[in-house]
């Protein structure tokens, strides 16, 4: 393995990674692209409330989170591009959809401001596990991503903690429509715990999803009922986004955000 | 905080005594800071609340043309940067709010101006973003045509307004550089890449001019904003600073700017340039720009539709502050 220390040392960017001579092996490769797939999706998806939010201090934060989240695969596209010699922007913007590997929670549009805060939810906690988890991963550049994207993602958990207090305890029409947020994306965590296929061979390098289960099976059904709500009982979907199985949202979303760089193979920007 | 200054001059006498006047005057003469606890005439206090309201509704429609292209730009780098940019523009509309509030107007009633179309914004942001060159455009022009009118604003009389634009400028010029750079990312790029970039600058550029506002002989406002410093130069000679700025920069881009009278002149020490259409800035101004409606109704928008999660914050915090009351209360 070909890996600098001075990546692992300092506040780890896409640009850092870029600018060394590190080298992803082909299987971390692959795994940390599913991972930035799923950071890169929602990034775009809370880039879509800029501008739109409920009060000004709402865009700052959800723009926030996403910029947060935009850097998360920045870091980790620009590393699984340096297996196939490919920039992230090859990654992002020249994969057809059933080559992305986004989990569909991530996929699912914002819908009002409570499914927004409930996908929010969701996926901060997860996102919050895992990157725990793999912030002593063997391999060190994901474990410096990981450890730089913790500290953020801790932020992201107290955000939409407050929201689902302030929204679920709130008026009753809040009420009610924090807790369609809630049911409209329950469905979608079971996928976020299914084995990763990407992930089966790389012992101490990679999480294994099923492992982060316990902890926001303790955590976020807690946290729904001191907000006043029901937790969601519905079954799980089908999952599948690793695998190239994506709900309908998807594909006018990356429809949207590749239609500029497609028009212009070759430029850069 | 000191009370806001409204309630000294909604007293009696909003002309205030001959003391309060002759301080007042001190402290214009003196270059030193009115603050919210100063008195101050109401003139004074109705220009700077127009003055910087419309600059908070500024930003805050500003958000939109930019916002425009967040879900495509072209690069994650470049998106990146364009939602770290509106973002800013978000966090200058909040600390502008603030600093009209200490002149005793609140931010709902701020609102409620912008979207009922009672306040105005600059028209700039009427015109459209068809092209991702517009992100360039925007920042080199717009925003550059915004720090040279700012600047002189970090020194402006009211101190709370003073101390927003300093933050304010310093973001602004980070802006106008991305713009920039934007436009010679393009310049240096395939044909199709640089025809975007020129044709960009060809829609921006007179627009970006006449912010500076009407030519100093048909802008009545600007004399008594300039007395009370409140607006340090005047339309004519901030524009023509810029344009001695933009010159320059348009050599390196290898952008040509849209004016056949642009050249240097020796004599003035400055670059001449052509005469404006006029007509069109207040065609603009009057409502039929590009996107006046559209501007403000997503405006509305965005706000009705955040009314029940603000109505739900609201509700929360009060009984959360209730409840922290009658929890100290058992416990002394």
């Amino acid at each position: 393995m070909n890996h600098s220390n001075h990546v692992v040392s300092t506040a780890i960017t896409a640009e850092s990674i870029a600018d060394s001579s590190v080298v992803a092996p082909e299987a971390v490769a692959q795994y940390a692209l599913g991972l930035g797939d799923d950071a890169l999706v929602l990034a775009h998806r809370l880039g879509e409330w800029i501008a739109n939010a409920p009060e000004l201090e709402e865009d700052v934060a959800l723009g926030n989170i996403g910029l947060d989240l935009l850097g998360h695969a920045r870091s980790l596209l620009t590393y699984a591009g340096t297996a196939w010699g490919q920039s992230e922007d090859d990654l992002a913007y020249f994969r057809g959809e059933p080559e992305f590997r986004s989990r569909q929670l991530f996929e699912q549009p914002g819908g009002d401001f409570a499914a927004t805060i409930a996908r929010q939810l969701i996926a901060s906690v997860y996102f919050a596990e895992l990157y725990r988890a793999l912030s002593l991963s063997t391999d060190p550049t994901l474990a410096a991503i990981a450890a730089k994207a913790v500290k953020e993602v801790d932020y992201h958990v107290d955000h939409s903690v407050q929201w689902l207090r302030r929204l679920g305890l709130g008026t009753d029409l809040s009420h009610e429509r924090m807790q369609r947020g809630l049911d409209l994306m329950w469905p979608f965590v079971g996928e976020l715990f299914q084995p990763d296929p990407f992930a089966t061979d790389l012992d101490g390098i990679a999480v294994d999803p099923e492992r982060l289960r316990l902890a926001f099976d303790s955590l976020v059904p807690r946290l729904i009922v001191d907000a006043g709500l029901t937790v969601p009982t519905m079954a799980a979907a089908q999952g599948g986004g690793r695998i190239g199985r994506h709900s309908e949202a998807l594909g006018p979303m990356l429809a949207e955000m590749q239609v500029l760089a497609r028009a212009h193979p070759g430029a850069t920007w | 905080m000191a009370a806001p200054a409204k309630t000294t001059v909604d007293d009696a006498s909003s002309e205030g005594t001959a003391d309060q006047r002759r301080e007042f005057d001190r402290l214009i003469e003196a270059d030193m800071r009115v603050e919210p606890r100063d008195w101050m005439p109401e003139a004074y206090r109705k220009t700077l609340i127009r003055q910087i309201s419309q600059h908070a509704h500024s930003e805050i429609i500003g958000m939109q043309p930019e916002g425009n292209w967040i879900t495509r730009a072209p690069s994650l780098k470049r998106k990146a940067i364009l939602m770290a940019k509106v973002q800013d523009e978000a966090g200058h509309g909040l600390y502008l709010y603030s600093a009209a509030q200490t002149l005793g107007i609140d931010r709902e009633t701020m609102f409620e101006q912008l979207i009922t179309g009672a306040a105005k914004y600059s028209s700039i942001f009427n015109y459209t973003t068809p092209t991702w060159a517009d992100m360039g455009s925007i920042g080199w022009l717009v925003d550059g045509a915004a720090i040279c009118n700012q600047v002189p604003l970090c020194r402006a009389s009211y101190g709370p307004y003073g101390r927003a634009m300093t933050r304010i400028c310093k973001e602004e010029s980070f802006h106008q550089r991305q713009g920039f750079e934007i436009l010679l990312e393009l310049m240096r790029g395939t044909d199709a890449q640089k025809a975007m970039a020129q044709e960009s600058v060809n829609r921006w550029y007179a627009p970006a001019l006449m912010m500076f506002g009407p030519p100093d002989e048909d802008s009545p406002n600007s004399q008594r904003s300039m007395a009370w410093k409140i607006k340090r130069f005047s339309n004519d000679d901030l524009r023509q600073r810029f344009v001695d700025m933009l010159v320059p920069q348009a050599e390196v881009l290898g952008i040509t700017l849209p004016d056949p009278d642009l050249k240097w002149n020796e004599e003035r020490g400055h670059y001449d340039f052509g005469p404006l259409n006029w007509d069109e800035f207040y065609e603009v101004l009057s409502g039929r720009g590009q996107a006046n409606a559209v501007r403000v109704a997503r405006r509305k928008q965005a706000h009705e539709n955040g009314a029940w999660v603000r109505e739900a914050s609201r509700v929360y915090a009060d009984r959360e502050a209730a409840e922290r009351e009658t929890t100290q209360r058992m416990a002394s």
